[in-house]
């Protein structure tokens, strides 16, 4: 059995108390008496990309739209501005409630494999404790490539004024895509990060069983 | 009984809005004696300050009439104006009041003829129009005032203007060697009737109240209607002067929010409703309003009100609240946001927009002399632990006319069990 259908089968149509137990900070979306504000500050609102605004997530998880919501990219587009958290009237931390659907939602397999926002954090992670270091060069030549060679072929050009800036700049190395600057210890961060995953897991895991 | 309350048979009510008008006149009719304290010049509080009330759209004075009528004929009630309790000592049936009296510079000689103001040059703002605009320095509070008796403001006092203002009174009722006083008064029980006021708007940043001219407030807005007002009674914005007819409403500006006030001040929906009428009166051709709210809460029985203002074509109504307001290029403010109802975004410049503010007690209960409780709002509850201290109106929570004088009513009464106490003890 998969992890969604564990979940799935354990809160049958209750999908808000799954929000509330399973998602950080999901006990408050029942506070929010959809006074429409969060929505009206977002940003990404304005953006013809951002398909649910907070206020109608919330509404939906309250109507029991799951598969909807898990499956949605708008909390991937939040850019934690935090305009929604000052304004909100009930104090509903918003921002960390989107997060917490996404990784959420990316936890149980749900979350949508090629949104941008969660494909780049997939490679940042990937990247950045692999050596201890991130390697910005590789970090944006994965991101260029994501939908293909050819696509990638062209964001790069699209991007080679901003790369060489860099370059002259001295922000970006050319060399860096063969090896990289590395930390000194590389095998006691990852000791550090796999007591890290370890407890996270053994947490997570807990309320799942729960 | 051993407990013997101590020798105080008079009532002091402190505020002579229409609450404390109200407890002073039903106390001093039923034979009691009352000292009335009120900070302005002048009697009514904010009621006098609508251009109408709901439910019946008629003229504030309906109401205050009576009670100046009541009042005049009574001589039990003694009215002390521009003067403010500074401090309360002692327990049910025996409190001493101190009382601060700031100087008004004019006698009871006083007929307002209106001659020191024609006499008098300088200008100053003028509170009852929430300073929107400005008087003569030597004044009668508002047109109905009672008393009728004209102040003069502290600003001119040791100028020539003074002098031109005492010159020109033909009955003596100048005098500009009054001083303020501090005077005690003895007192059974206590009537708090201070009211209350609206919630700073500044305060709510993404609005821009104070920064932009045409977001104005509910209050100012019944000053903008009203033919005493500094316009005329024309609905003009204040950035240009141009007539406003595509004026929006946001409801809940400061209320049911965990960052300003928490509780719902219950009035403004109905303000807001009522004030789309004005709109309608001033502009029948074309006038338009915009309810931005979150739920519409026509309190007591006045779902009909709503109904009526919801039939209205000219009128319409937008469930969300506002996220903000910003200002183009011609002055208009422009409301920015998402309609709930399909979650579709808007943004829409307006010609003027009034923000329905919240209701906060105007004498917060921690700052009043004494010891008094009072919920997180700061509003009085009824608690024994208030002694003979009763809170009445507005000063207790965000009422209606109607409501603040069902409430006044019950705190005279409250009030004259206390001393009729003290007369039984005293006998
Ligand atoms: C925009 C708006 C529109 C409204 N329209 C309507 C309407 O159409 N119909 C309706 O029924 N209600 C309406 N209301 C509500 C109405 O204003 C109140 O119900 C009414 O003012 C309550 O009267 P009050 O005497 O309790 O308080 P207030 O009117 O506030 O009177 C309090 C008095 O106490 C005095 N005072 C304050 N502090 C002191 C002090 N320290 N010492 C001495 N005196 C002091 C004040 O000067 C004032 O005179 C409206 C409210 C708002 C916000
Ligand atoms: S601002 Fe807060 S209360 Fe309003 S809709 Fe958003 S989350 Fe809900
Ligand atoms: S923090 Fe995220 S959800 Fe909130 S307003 Fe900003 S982008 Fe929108
Ligand atoms: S003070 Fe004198 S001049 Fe002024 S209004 Fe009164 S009576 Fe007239
Ligand atoms: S009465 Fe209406 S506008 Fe006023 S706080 Fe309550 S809901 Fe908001």
């Amino acid at each position: 059995m998969s992890a969604n259908t564990a979940v799935a089968d354990k809160y049958r149509n209750n999908f808000l108390k799954e929000i509330e137990e399973q998602v950080e900070m999901g006990d408050w979306v029942k506070m929010c008496m959809q006074c429409g504000v969060c929505s009206g500050s977002c940003p990404t609102n304005f953006q013809s990309a951002w398909e649910h605004p907070p206020q109608e997530l919330f509404m939906m998880i309250r109507a029991g739209k799951r598969e909807e919501v898990l499956t949605s990219t708008s909390m991937w587009n939040c850019t934690s501005c935090y305009n929604c958290i000052v304004r909100c009237p009930r104090k509903l931390p918003i921002t960390h409630i989107m997060h917490g659907i996404a990784e959420y939602a990316h936890r149980i397999g749900m979350a949508p494999k090629m949104q941008p926002t969660r494909f780049f954090s997939g490679l940042f992670w990937k990247n950045a404790t692999h050596t201890g270091r991130v390697n910005e060069l590789k970090l944006s030549m994965g991101l260029y490539f994501k939908d293909g060679f050819v696509q990638g072929i062209k964001n790069g050009m699209a991007m080679q004024s901003v790369a060489l800036g860099l370059v002259k700049a001295g922000r970006l190395n050319v060399m860096e895509l063969f090896g990289g600057h590395k930390c000194k210890d590389q095998k006691k961060i990852h000791a550090m990060l796999a007591k890290a995953y370890e407890i996270e897991r053994t947490r997570k895991a807990a309320k799942m069983a729960g | 009984m051993t407990e013997h309350v101590a020798t105080n048979e008079t009532i002091l009510v402190v505020g002579g809005g229409i609450s404390g008008m109200t407890a002073a006149l039903e106390a001093a009719e039923t034979g009691k004696n009352v000292v009335l304290v009120e900070k302005n010049p002048a009697l009514g509080g904010r009621t006098s300050q609508l251009y109408r009330y709901f439910p019946k759209l008629c003229h504030p004075i309906c109401g205050l009439e009576i009670n100046q009528r009541r009042l005049k004929g009574n001589p039990r009630v003694r009215l002390l104006t521009m003067a403010e309790v500074s401090g309360i000592e002692g327990s049910a049936g025996d409190y001493t009041a101190t009382i601060k009296v700031r100087p008004r510079y004019v006698n009871e000689n006083c007929t307002a003829c209106g001659d020191c103001a024609r006499a008098v040059e300088t200008m100053v703002d003028d509170p009852f129009n929430y300073n929107l605009g400005q008087h003569k320095a030597a004044f009668l509070p508002n047109a109905m005032a009672y008393p009728q008796r004209y102040v003069l403001d502290p600003a001119i006092i040791g100028t020539p203007d003074a002098d031109k203002a005492k010159a020109a009174c033909k009955y003596g009722a100048i005098d500009l060697d009054m001083k303020e006083e501090t005077i005690e008064v003895k007192a059974g029980a206590v009537i708090w009737a201070t009211g209350w006021q609206p919630y700073d708007a500044a305060k709510i940043q993404p609005y821009g109240y104070g920064r932009f001219k045409n977001v104005i407030t509910s209050v100012e807005f019944e000053r903008l209607a009203d033919i005493h007002g500094p316009t005329g009674g024309k609905i003009l914005r204040p950035s240009d002067g141009k007539e406003a007819k595509n004026i929006a409403f946001i409801q809940c500006a400061g209320s049911r929010d965990e960052n300003h006030l928490r509780h719902c001040s219950r009035i403004c929906c109905m303000a807001s409703l009522k004030q789309t009428h004005y709109v309608r009166e001033k502009y029948p051709e074309d006038g338009k309003s915009t309810i931005y709210y979150i739920d519409i809460r026509a309190i007591d029985r006045f779902e009909d009100f709503y109904q009526k203002v919801q039939a209205d074509p000219s009128v319409n109504f937008i469930k969300s609240k506002v996220a903000k307001i910003t200002e183009d290029e011609s002055g208009n403010p422009v409301c920015w946001g998402v309609n709930t109802e399909g979650y579709k975004r808007y943004t829409t410049p307006h010609d003027l927009v009034v923000l329905a503010v919240g209701m906060e007690p105007s004498v917060k209960g921690v700052n009043i002399p004494g010891h008094i409780v009072a919920d997180s709002s700061g509003f009085i509850e009824a608690d024994p632990a208030n002694g003979a201290v009763f809170g009445a109106g507005c000063a207790t929570n965000a009422l209606d006319v109607n409501r603040a004088v069902q409430s006044a009513t019950a705190a005279a009464l409250r009030a004259i069990q206390v001393v009729n106490k003290v007369a039984k003890a005293e006998a």
